[in-house]
């Protein structure tokens, strides 16, 4: 934890009230987003028990298993999800604009640049939770392996048709959510927790009713006092007023309430398919009927005031502006949306379980790059979290003194000034050390030279002043001027070029051989797979 | 005395030990048909020796050789060690287009070709560069031969983007160091053999477990006070031992002490080796500035008090003097890069900036006569995965030939047991011992027996 999100909860602490951590927005936020609150059936993993789903926050669509161990209700469940979140999906893959994507020719080996579409929008899938994300991930994994019956007649068990697409779409979010400053899926605990500094621990930024309640307090209670309600406030029957955001739910409700209505719904059950004429099986699909109602008002209600959560959440991150740089990462996420409709559209198999050598490394190194850009942009976008890196003394601000010309030496001499700049801040400046500023979005390199006096830096401006011997106009400081350098760059170079996975080399185990290019199977079937 | 549990190996005295498992790595790498050839080389064995020696051989069996090091600086090392070995041998540097991409003092070697693209280099013996750079190097035929220099350090998808450019290689590293890292969370890939987190030579071992593994077996650095300690705390199953005895080296004062902490504790290390400055218990910042005073206090003194380090470089050049104890000759250690900056403002304020100060990541691979630590625990309230790094410790204790001086604030050892590791285990990673954790007691054990305490 930085210095300054010690001292910002430290604030938060004594004021009772959560601070601001940003004064922008940093990260992109759909106008259309996606909504899923799933919940989970304790004890057994990937079992979901429902969620509410859905973009309109007054009509969120109810889904629930009423026996989350029946794996035909699952299926149910898992294709009516599927044809909730399909098309929301596919209506982002239509609307394309042009663009253009250097890649490697295959007979001549040369970069070339190709015309390729790229989706003007995409979608966004926001979770509650961190954990919610780890579920969608989940689902993915169960999903994306599975058979249709028209994929294979043979399928014991066959997906219903649009499941095991559901899982590579969901699979693919999930593994986009590892990339940093990545938006298509996202958790809104995450969200709130880098735009707010709570009075609490990180792990307990992660119940949302706690977390909104630091921000965003009920009037006349502090933020603190209201987290505290929101962890621990029960009703008279002992359950939770402010439900977990899940997938997993509170063990008094499922002790309590939900194993009472699933036996109740079991009972029904039996009692339905042993009717022995029509009249009796009327009667006893009532009752069915009615557990079966029981259990989605249960879910319902432990799900709805998690989904108005998030949906307050998103209210109050709409009310900060946008980040300039969000804009640009988002873009990214556009390609990683349409790279990833491409795929499918080839028809190309699902996502295996394991990566390659190739493979994990190039996913390594895009998120390596990508941290790094997400950590420079938000510092160059927001002034307050440069603040922290200036506290850190990755950057200094200061007012320019004075500026001399100086030239390089050599053949062609290049203008070199010297830039005088008087700060507060106390800088890690080493020998020689590099500085960077923001000009007009470009970053201009300098040397740090060294100090005239103490809080009076020296520093010698490299580039960006054109290409003749005097510097162009507005490419260097001028006395008066207020700026920020920072220790750390702003753009990020390309990584090394990694082998073809069939290039694989000796020390990583060489070629994946025949045995890759099979595409996997679905997990085998096992005695605790069929009820 | 315990002699005869030591086992046989150790009555071969050391320069003979060293000697045979250098010759054996030597054939091994040219003679053998293993792809790969492993050396594990404890701090201060005779790393870069080997590297320089190898390469020489092998250029001298006129195979075509790339070296790839770690960081730019390594890289410049080497290329000045071989240089001084053999002026005549047509040697490479490749580097990157940034301006001043390497040492200045390459530029006066007349047999050492410098250029950022791979092919001005084709009619050099032996070509050296970072991995980093040796990542964007594309060739029609690869290397015969490689050695990958610090292999431990170097992360495994940084091998991947490399190891299509030779055809076998010698891997010489140090496993007790730090561990490559990443920036980003590389739990979804624990447990495969080619996790690209891991250490490059983890990865090698996992899809070639027969290849060839030889340790370089006598530290030359480590006086006989430091190895023991250093062996048992940091290589428990693969121990080493000083090349030097007892009395070998010797680290004096002309100026007596005063009396006050640092100079106390400056003489308990010249006298055994090790010394501990303990500060009253107290949790700090990072940059805990009383901390950060007392290791600038005790450098200064160390310079003050005309210290002279006498060893057997000495006996064999039968001088008697000593080398005086000098600002190039002294290093102090920290776990941060602010704790290194604040110590830096600390020693220009005492007009001592010539002092080398900064983290164990840095100091890697480097050596100095006395190094003054300040304790990566000292202070905190907490002992993270990152303090409680083993080789973190590892390296700020064994970078001195003489004496290491820790400053720390009391408490730390209550600090351990209150913080045990608890890491999540991943299924199928390979568990290195010792934890950090077991390292840091044996360390602290050993250093509370030449403890100073202190209140600045």
């Amino acid at each position: 934890m930085s210095l300054i999100t010690t001292l910002a909860r430290l604030e938060a602490v004594s004021t009772g009230n959560a601070q601001p951590a940003a004064t922008v927005r940093h990260r992109h936020l759909s106008g259309h987003p996606l909504v899923f609150v799933p919940l989970t059936t304790s004890g057994e993993t990937g079992a979901p028990l429902g969620a509410l789903v859905g973009t309109d926050r007054d009509a969120p669509r109810l889904l629930v298993v009423p026996q989350p161990r029946d794996r035909d209700l699952r299926f149910a469940f898992l294709a009516e999800l599927a044809e909730l979140v399909l098309p929301y999906l596919d209506s982002y893959t239509g609307s394309v604009e042009a663009a253009e994507r250097t890649e490697t020719d295959p007979e001549t080996g040369k970069r070339v640049k190709v015309e390729v579409e790229l989706c003007s929008d995409a979608p966004q899938l926001i979770v509650p939770g961190r954990a919610g994300i780890e579920y969608v991930r989940l689902l993915g994994r169960s999903m994306r392996f599975r058979r249709t019956a028209e994929q294979d007649p043979q399928a014991p068990y066959p997906a219903p048709p649009r499941v095991p697409l559901l899982g590579r779409w969901l699979t693919h979010f999930g593994e986009r959510s590892r990339v940093p400053g990545s938006s298509l899926l996202l958790a809104m605990t995450d969200l709130l927790s880098r735009h707010w500094a709570t009075g609490q621990s990180g792990i307990e930024d992660q119940h949302l009713g706690a977390l909104l309640a630091w921000i965003d307090p009920p009037a006349g209670s502090t933020g603190a006092a209201a987290a505290l309600l929101a962890e621990l406030a029960r009703d008279g029957e002992g359950q939770l007023l402010c439900p977990p955001a899940g997938p997993a739910t509170d063990p008094a409700f499922d002790n309590k309430l939900l194993a009472p209505a699933f036996e109740r719904y079991d009972r029904a059950r039996t009692a339905f398919a042993e009717a022995e004429d029509g009249l009796q099986a009327d009667d006893r699909l009532a009752i069915l009927t009615a557990a079966e109602r029981e259990i989605r008002a249960l879910v319902e209600s432990r799900t709805r005031p998690t989904w108005d959560a998030v949906w307050r959440g998103l209210d109050l991150l709409r009310g900060l502006p946008e980040g300039a740089r969000v804009e640009e990462r988002w873009t990214r996420d556009r390609w990683s949306f349409t790279g990833h409709r491409d795929r499918v559209l080839a028809g190309e198999p699902p996502q295996p379980r394991r990566d390659d050598a190739v493979t994990a490394a190039g996913k390594l190194a895009t998120r390596e790059r990508e941290q790094a850009r997400l950590d420079a942009q938000e510092a160059l976008d927001d002034p307050l979290v440069m603040a922290g890196r200036r506290l850190s003394g990755e950057a200094f601000a200061g007012e320019v003194l004075d500026v001399v010309m100086a030239c390089s030496e050599g053949k062609r001499p290049s203008p070199r000034p010297l830039v005088t700049l008087r700060t507060e801040d106390r800088p890690q400046l080493g020998e020689r050390a590099k500085a960077y500023r923001s000009l007009g979005g470009k970053p201009q390199s300098a040397e740090f030279v060294g100090y005239e006096a103490e809080g009076v830096v020296v520093l010698r401006v490299l580039d960006k002043m054109g290409r003749g011997k005097e510097p162009e106009e507005g490419s260097v400081p001028e006395k008066g001027d207020r700026l920020v350098f920072t220790l750390f760059e702003h753009e990020q170079r390309g990584g090394a070029r990694l082998p073809d996975p069939e290039d694989t080399p000796w020390t990583h185990g060489g070629p994946p051989g025949e045995t890759a290019a099979v595409p996997e199977n679905a997990d085998p079937m096992t005695a605790e797979d069929i009820l | 005395m315990t002699q005869n549990v030591i086992g046989h190996a150790q009555e071969i005295d050391p320069a003979t030990a060293a000697a045979q498992a250098t010759a054996a790595i030597l054939h091994d790498t040219l003679h053998g048909t293993d792809r790969g050839v492993v050396v594990d080389s404890p701090p201060g064995a005779g790393k870069s020796t080997l590297v320089v020696r190898a390469a020489l051989e092998l250029a001298d069996a006129g195979r075509p050789l790339m070296i790839v090091a770690q960081t730019n600086a390594q890289v410049d090392d080497l290329v000045l060690r071989l240089a001084e070995k053999n002026p005549e041998l047509p040697v490479g540097r490749l580097h990157s287009s940034d301006a001043d991409p390497y040492d200045k003092a390459l530029d006066d070697l007349p047999n050492v070709r410098k250029s950022a693209k791979a092919a001005d280099l084709a009619q050099t013996q032996v070509v050296l560069s970072t991995a980093a750079k040796w990542a964007h190097v594309k060739v029609d035929e690869p290397w015969r031969h490689a050695i990958v220099d610090e292999a431990y350090q170097m992360r495994s998808d940084s091998l991947l983007a490399v190891a299509g450019l030779f055809e076998r290689a010698l891997f010489v590293g140090d496993p007790g160091q730090l561990d490559p890292f990443a920036i980003v969370g590389s739990e979804q890939w624990a447990g495969l053999s080619y996790d690209p987190s891991a250490s490059a030579v983890s990865t090698l071992l996992a899809h070639n477990p027969d290849l060839p593994q030889h340790r370089l077996p006598v530290s030359w650095r480590l006086p006989a006070s430091a190895a023991p300690l250093v062996s048992g705390a940091f290589y428990p199953y693969t121990p080493f031992r000083s090349g030097t005895d007892h009395g070998d080296r010797r680290l004096t004062f002309a100026v007596p002490s005063d009396g006050s902490g640092p100079d106390r504790v400056i003489d308990e290390a010249a006298e055994s080796g090790w010394g501990l400055l303990e500060l009253p218990a107290r949790h700090t910042p990072r940059t805990d500035p009383e901390a950060v005073r007392a290791v600038a206090a005790v450098v200064r003194r160390l310079l003050d008090r005309g210290g002279a380090t006498l060893s057997e470089l000495h006996r064999s050049r039968r001088s008697t003097g000593g080398t005086p104890l000098t600002a190039d000759r002294i290093a102090v250690g920290t776990a941060h890069r602010d704790q290194a900056a604040a110590v830096r403002a600390a020693l220009a304020e005492l007009g001592a900036a010539d002092v080398t100060v900064d983290t164990a990541n840095r100091l890697q691979g480097r050596e100095y006569d006395v190094t003054v630590v300040l304790h990566p625990l000292s202070g905190r309230p907490d002992a993270t995965a990152f303090h409680l790094e083993t080789g973190r410790l590892c390296v700020l204790a064994s970078r001195h030939r003489h004496a290491c001086i820790m400053i720390c604030r009391a408490g730390v050892t209550d600090l351990l047991d209150d913080y045990p590791s608890t890491e999540p285990v991943q299924l199928g990673t390979l568990v290195k011992f010792p934890d950090g954790w077991e390292a840091n007691h044996a360390v602290l054990a050993h250093l509370a027996e030449h403890r100073v305490t202190w209140r600045p």
